[in-house]
């Protein structure tokens, strides 16, 4: 009988905003312990909790990027339970009525050996508003551990969806559209490393064709994609072997750990708390009306579906290419720079955006938002491709220097802690002229080299005389020696035509 | 002197007849000569206070001055007051110094009143006699045999005692109201959202309200025109236009003074558990008010039964909530060893709260607990519905509802301590109203004899619709210009020069 896996995941975005959700105090990360927590956050007795409306703008941000339900009333309600790094003894959070209803995100799930890449509906079950609690720190202080309550109180949105991933490959596919739609929409910063951006899966597994969803065990705070896929694959492999082997799974909070690359058992269900939630009386309904979500979506940057949908109408790219230069804000950005600043071609700035750039951001993990090489300066690249100053071949080599060029200029700006402008819009020019590297379309230049090049190889110009189509690709590649590479390649294929056929 | 209004204090200081600082001294001296025997304060810090007259006095000799300035008023100890030990009545917060102030203490300081200093009460405002302080009973002034009250027992019996010229207090069942009643003065608690709780320490935060306790109803509109106002601190903080809380008190027609007064006696106010001596009082006060010029109908709050059990399920579930920040990890009590981090929890709390305190936390953890909730917190939150719809169908019928604030005049210290029911239904005529959200207040109406007790002070209870504290503050002026129960004080023993 074939086994099936069914996930879920619970994500934990926080939310990009200047103060925590329910006091002024600032969220910045890696602050002196506790310099971020005033009298809310520490709880004190007597204080209230007022709400951040930044943080319901956020929610309400990303109910429409999903095409959610928003709740035009939800409540906050007490999470209660007592942990040293929860100050009040309650979380406020949202139970029975969340800000974001139903929704739903389209997922890319890539190719994996000979199953090829799809498209997948995820659905959204809520999201909900909530306060993040503080950290214990342990060992900073010999034999004791620390309280750390700048993170007390930082906006949390929790994203819940309802279980429709069956593998590994899937609930990484979500994970990265998830990831890369909450800073599309710039209420997230997505650092994972952080902790802004945090997953809990949930993993069950069935035989295929029954209805009934299996008991699941919930691997908690996974901080990377690489730890999900392998928590997810350890996971499932091990609830098959148990049930393969007469056990039975009992619903539990599981950890995983990146060395043995295993998951294990945190606490049972029997041993979880009944948190006895409740509607906080501190806080009025959170009522949010047609007009709130009028403005917010006045503000809403393009979504990538629709950007890809307009890059294949408009540009007429292929679904595949528009749904890479979609696939994050960075890109697109990128894209679109170039596009603007080179003035036409989308085909062709695709091509580079894709390949070369990609291929050199790739080697050393650089980002698109952070690009040394900018959108003018490959836009200038190009429109030497296009005017017929160098061949696409001569482009290459341009490229690899205008990359090593800003590289160096980004190695100099970080020695001295400057940040800088890498080098000139005009970098292409500057090199190509540098480098002599000017393709030569002058017909008569041309047409001198070839006169030379047929005078000194007369027997390949018999061969092809005698029918031998090879022996004119030998041709011009000599004279695309005899030229140093500069001639323009279509040039002397049209000359060297009309000369031995004319 | 002690036993003048804040108004007639007001112009003696502005006229430079007193000096704040001489003024505060006087109640400093009568503390020290009473308070020892009476215990209606918990802390105070006698350089501060003085510092504050001084302040005030400077202000005053600037001409800068507001109706309160230079008055020293006792704050109950539920109040954070910056730099001042703010206790909450609990040995939990015994060594507590709050670094913040209070939005009610604010306000006093940015008038210029001068906090004279903390005042005891039950422990986290738990209880109707300030017999759950961890700091010990407060003496009603008027028989030191019995309680003041409760839960804002020590400014009760500081206002009767003449140990303040006024004080604050907060009500979440009838924690302003049936003290007021026990120890025969003004208190009014107002609409659920008129004054801000933040930086008032959390009982039950759908209830709590604070509210003045003074000497007569001129005094508390005084009072309230400090207290009251928009605070974007507190999101249950009404945003509702700044009021003058004495523009009505005045406010009277020619010939009958309230000639268009409807008054609503509710039946069920007047019913078995009143005690027969104190309806009286309660009647021959609606007397006269008919004299007055009131007409009085006859009207039905059929819910009221509900409201005891009602709230004893409700303020117990948000207090277990409030009080888990009490976990002596960051401030409060902690216990001196434990074996562990959930050892140090239960050791910590165990040892800093008392009985009545943990009753209600077990309370309000059951009702709140998963199988338990929709029995009981989902039924009474239905329950309160209906409650404040009872008002609203009264409303209809007459402009303010008037009873007893208590069943009975104070009761025996030690009487009721160990039948903590007997205790709750002091404060079945007060408690609907905290569950509606409504404004009350007990005004003075005379003396009665409740079983052996000598005759003690008998409150009578004025309940406006929303918002309507300026009309009922009008109402029981008028009262208070026809008779002298508000201007009686307990025959006190003090020094010569003192009284």
């Amino acid at each position: 009988m074939e086994w099936e896996v069914v996930i879920g995941l619970e994500t934990h975005a926080q939310l990009k905003t200047q103060s925590k959700i329910f006091s002024g105090a600032a969220i910045k990360y890696g602050a002196e312990p506790n310099t971020q927590a005033c009298e809310v956050s520490i709880a004190l007795p007597g204080v209230l909790p007022v709400l951040n409306k930044e943080a319901v703008q956020c929610a309400i941000k990303f109910g429409l990027a999903v095409n959610a339900e928003i709740a035009p009333h939800s409540v906050f309600a007490r999470k209660n339970y007592f942990y040293p790094d929860l100050p009040k003894g309650y979380q406020i959070s949202q139970f029975e009525l969340p800000v974001v209803g139903k929704g739903a995100v389209t997922i890319q799930v890539p190719a994996v050996g000979k199953n090829p890449a799809y498209e997948k509906v995820v659905h959204i079950t809520r999201a909900h508003l909530e306060e993040d609690a503080g950290k214990s720190v342990h060992g900073a202080v010999e034999g004791m551990s620390g309280i750390d309550l700048n993170r007390a109180g930082t906006p949390l949105l929790e994203i819940v969806t309802e279980p429709d991933m069956r593998s590994a490959a899937e609930a990484v596919a979500y994970a990265k559209k998830l990831h890369e739609l909450v800073q599309w929409i710039d209420i997230c910063d997505g650092n994972m490393q952080e902790g802004s951006f945090r997953c809990d899966v949930n993993v069950s597994v069935r035989h295929k064709g029954t209805e009934n969803l299996g008991t699941r065990r919930e691997i908690k705070n996974l901080n990377s994609f690489k730890f999900m896929q392998q928590a997810i694959e350890y996971e499932t492999r091990w609830q098959i072997e148990t049930l393969e082997d007469g056990g039975t799974i009992h619903q539990a909070t599981v950890l995983f750990n990146p060395d043995t690359g295993e998951t294990r058992s945190m606490r049972s269900k029997e041993e979880a708390n009944d948190y006895r939630y409740f509607p906080d009386p501190d806080l009025l309904p959170l009522v949010i009306t047609e007009e709130d979500k009028a403005r917010v979506q006045a503000d809403m940057p393009e979504l990538p579906e629709a950007m890809k949908a307009r890059f294949e109408a408009d540009y007429g790219l292929s679904s595949y290419d528009a749904a890479t230069l979609t696939s994050s804000r960075s890109i697109a950005n990128y894209f679109v720079s170039t596009l603007e600043s080179f003035g036409g071609e989308p085909k062709l700035v695709a091509n580079w955006v894709m390949g070369d750039v990609f291929a050199y951001l790739n080697q050393f993990d650089g980002l698109f938002d952070t690009c040394p090489l900018r959108p003018r300066q490959l836009a200038g690249l190009l429109k030497r491709i296009i005017d017929n100053t160098i061949s696409n071949k001569m482009a290459k080599d341009v490229f690899a220097e205008m990359c090593q060029k800003v590289g160096k200029y980004v190695a100099a700006s970080n020695s001295i802690g400057a940040t800088h402008e890498f080098g000139s819009d005009n970098l292409a020019n500057e090199i190509i002229e540098e480098k002599g590297l000017k393709q030569v379309s002058d017909t008569s230049a041309i047409e001198a080299i070839i006169d030379e090049v047929l005078a000194a190889n007369a027997a390949m110009v018999e061969e092809f005389k005698a029918g031998k189509d090879k022996a004119f690709n030998a041709l011009v590649g000599q004279a695309m020696k005899a030229s140093k590479g500069k001639a323009n390649p279509a040039q002397v294929n049209d000359i060297l035509k009309q000369k031995l056929t004319g | 002197m002690i036993n003048s209004s804040l108004h007639t204090l007001s112009q003696m200081l502005a006229n430079k007849k007193i000096s704040s600082v001489e003024l505060t001294q006087i109640f400093l001296d009568r503390i020290d000569a009473l308070n020892p025997e009476i215990n209606a304060y918990i802390s105070l810090n006698k350089e501060k206070t003085l510092a504050q007259a001084q302040a005030a006095d400077v202000r005053i000799a600037a001409g800068n001055t507001a109706p309160l300035t230079g008055i020293p008023i006792a704050q109950k100890d539920i109040f954070c007051a910056k730099g001042w030990r703010t206790t909450c009545g609990s040995k939990m917060l015994a060594n507590f110094v709050a670094p913040y102030d209070a939005h009610v203490i604010s306000q006093f300081d940015a008038v210029g009143a001068v906090n004279l200093g903390k005042t005891n009460m039950d422990e986290f405002a738990m209880g109707s006699s300030n017999e759950t302080s961890y700091f010990g009973g407060v003496k009603n002034p008027w028989d030191f045999d019995c309680v003041p009250g409760g839960s804002s027992g020590g400014s009760a019996a500081a206002v009767a005692a003449r140990l303040c010229a006024a004080a604050t207090g907060t009500d979440t069942g009838g924690s302003i109201r049936q003290p007021a009643s026990l120890c025969g003065f003004t208190g009014l608690k107002p609409t659920y959202g008129v004054v801000s709780r933040y930086g008032m320490i959390a009982f039950a935060s759908s209830l709590d309200q604070a509210g003045p306790m003074a000497k007569s109803a001129e005094d508390c509109a005084l009072m309230m025109n400090v207290m009251a106002g928009f605070d974007e601190r507190d999101s249950t903080s009404l945003n509702r236009d700044k009021e003058d809380y004495t523009r009505e008190l005045n406010k009277a027609n020619l010939g009958l003074p309230l000639a268009d007064l409807k008054i609503g006696l509710p039946k069920e106010y007047f019913a078995e558990g009143l005690d027969a001596n104190v309806g009286k009082v309660v009647m021959d006060a609606v007397a006269e008010y008919r004299k007055l010029g009131a007409e009085i109908v006859d009207i039905s709050l059929p819910n009221t039964g509900l409201s005891i059990p009602v709230y004893y399920v409700l303020a117990p579930a948000e207090a277990s909530s409030n009080l888990s920040r009490y976990d002596g990890v960051r401030y409060g009590h902690r216990a001196a060893e434990y074996t562990d981090l959930n050892d140090m929890y239960c050791k910590s709390r165990a040892e800093g709260f008392g009985a009545e305190v943990k009753r209600r936390i077990l309370i309000g953890t059951y009702v709140l607990s998963a199988g338990y909730y929709d029995a009981y917190y989902l039924k009474a939150q239905q329950i309160r519905r209906l409650i404040a719809q009872d008002f609203v169908e009264a409303f209809k019928q007459c402009d303010v509802i008037m009873g007893p604030a208590a069943p009975s005049t104070a009761f025996k210290a030690g009487e009721k301590v160990d039948d903590p029911v007997a205790m709750y239904l002091q404060d079945i005529y007060t408690i609907s109203t905290n569950l509606a959200g409504l404004p009350g207040m007990s005004v003075p109406a005379g003396f009665a004899q409740s079983g052996d007790n000598k005759a003690l002070p008998v409150g009578l209870q004025i309940i406006g619709n929303y918002f309507d504290e300026a009309r009922m503050l009008n109402v029981a002026h008028q009262y208070q210009q026809v008779t002298d129960w508000h201007t009686r004080m307990p025959d006190l023993k003090v020094p010569e020069d003192l009284a």
